[in-house]
Parts: structure tokens; C-alpha cells; sequence
């Protein structure tokens, strides 16, 4: 699964882009935010307050309950700034 | 159409082209973005947007879409710029044409409004005070919400 962090969240996590395996339990993006939490240091700190950021699945918005698979871009980052 | 671009647009020419060659086309309207100097009471020296590839190239499609199903428009352009700018810099163009003036100017500040909100890009202000990561806006948000369909 492909990761990606934009604006402040990539700053919290250090980086833009990563490659992640997640357990076979983790369904949705609620429980993919949940097992990034969990890898402690930047991630705990982006993630740590979920109204601040917005969640794209393979480039569409969507909500926390929408499901992730090994196959899909997951992006977060926070309300956009544009125009 | 729609560009993302690292470069300035001009935007005199985008508007003659637009209604270049169709007849049809009694009004054009434009909304030109710009880098202010001042964001509240710091003094902003440059601003740098970052955005989404690919993600943006589609949100912003979905939008002139949503429009074109909306009004009758003859024709319309979205040129969103990415990278550093500076103060007085373009940031943005968004223009419509139509038939009538109503379906451009509506069609033009919906396009904004839902840009602004919706398209995946984030600006970042360098101040004296150092840089920060910008903000969402309600007033941006309520601005695109009156166009929600109830």
C-alpha cells in the first residue's frame, strides 16, 4: 500500500512517500490510521488529531470507514489552501 | 481546460482564446488569484504551494464538470500555478464563457469557491516570523457551501 503525506503532516512525518504492509486485520482507513499511530514518532504526532486531516483513497476523498486494500494509494493531508 | 503548472499564465491571452473563432459566446468573466504582501499582521515575503499530482489534475476536472452540467457554458479554464511565488505573483485563473452574462459570472465564482475547497493544494507562507503552512478558511468553506445542491 502506498502512503502519502502532504504540507504540514509530511513535515510531522519526516517524509512525503512510503510503502507500507499493514496486518491483514487493518480494513478500513480508520484502522490503517490506528496501526500508523502506532509506529510511534511522526506518525502519532500527524495523525494524532483526525478532524484536522482530510484522507484521499486512490485520488477521491473519502471518510474513515472507506476500506483500504494492499493495491491502493492512501493519501492524508491536511484541509486544502488552494486559490 | 485545465492546467497545473510551475509557470505564469497570461491571462489576457487565455481569455481571447477562449472565446477565439465561437460566435455563440456573449460574455466572458475572469477571476485572477494573486500573492498578497500580508497575510493578517505579518508581512509575507513568499509563498510556496505545494499540491497533489494527480489527485489535483482530477478534483479540478470534477469541478468543471459539476459547472458545465450547471450552466450553459460556451467554454472554460482553470490554470492553478504550483511552487514559489512571490508577492503580486498570479496564483490562479479561472474564466467562463457563455452565452449571458449571468451562467459566466455564477459559473466563474462557483469554480473558485469549490477550488478553493476541493482541489488538493496548500500554500505555505514565508513570513519574518519564519514559515507557516496556511490555514483552511471558514469563510472559504461557507462560500463554496452556498453552491451545495439542497
Amino acid at each position: 500500500m502506498k502512503v502519502l503525506y502532504f504540507a504540514w503532516l509530511r513535515d510531522k512525518v519526516g517524509f512525503g512517500e512510503e510503502s507500507v504492509t499493514p496486518p491483514t486485520d487493518v480494513g478500513d482507513v480508520a484502522g490503517l490510521v490506528d496501526w500508523l499511530r502506532g509506529r510511534g514518532g511522526g506518525h502519532a504526532e500527524a495523525l494524532a488529531d483526525m478532524a484536522m486531516v482530510r484522507v484521499a483513497v486512490n485520488q477521491e476523498y473519502v471518510t474513515l470507514d472507506q476500506p483500504v486494500a494492499a493495491d491502493d494509494e492512501v493519501a492524508f493531508f491536511p484541509p486544502v489552501t488552494g486559490g | 481546460m485545465i492546467r497545473v503548472q510551475a509557470d505564469d499564465f497570461d491571462a489576457g491571452a487565455e481569455l481571447e482564446h477562449l472565446a477565439a473563432g465561437n460566435r455563440r459566446v456573449g460574455g466572458v468573466c475572469a477571476f485572477v488569484g494573486l500573492v498578497r504582501d500580508m497575510a493578517g499582521e505579518r508581512s509575507v515575503s513568499a509563498m510556496t504551494l505545494e499540491h497533489y499530482p494527480g489527485m489535483t489534475e482530477k478534483a479540478l476536472q470534477a469541478i468543471v464538470e459539476e459547472a458545465r452540467a450547471r450552466w450553459p457554458l460556451e467554454d472554460c479554464v482553470v490554470i492553478h500555478r504550483y511552487g514559489r511565488l512571490a508577492p503580486g505573483d498570479r496564483i490562479v485563473l479561472v474564466a467562463t464563457a457563455s452565452a449571458h452574462r449571468q451562467a459566466a459570472f455564477e459559473a466563474c465564482q462557483f469554480l473558485i469557491d469549490w477550488l478553493k475547497t476541493k482541489a488538493p493544494f496548500w500554500k505555505k507562507e514565508d513570513t519574518a516570523a519564519g514559515a507557516r503552512w496556511v490555514e483552511a478558511r471558514a469563510t472559504d468553506d461557507r462560500a463554496a457551501a452556498r453552491w451545495e445542491t439542497r
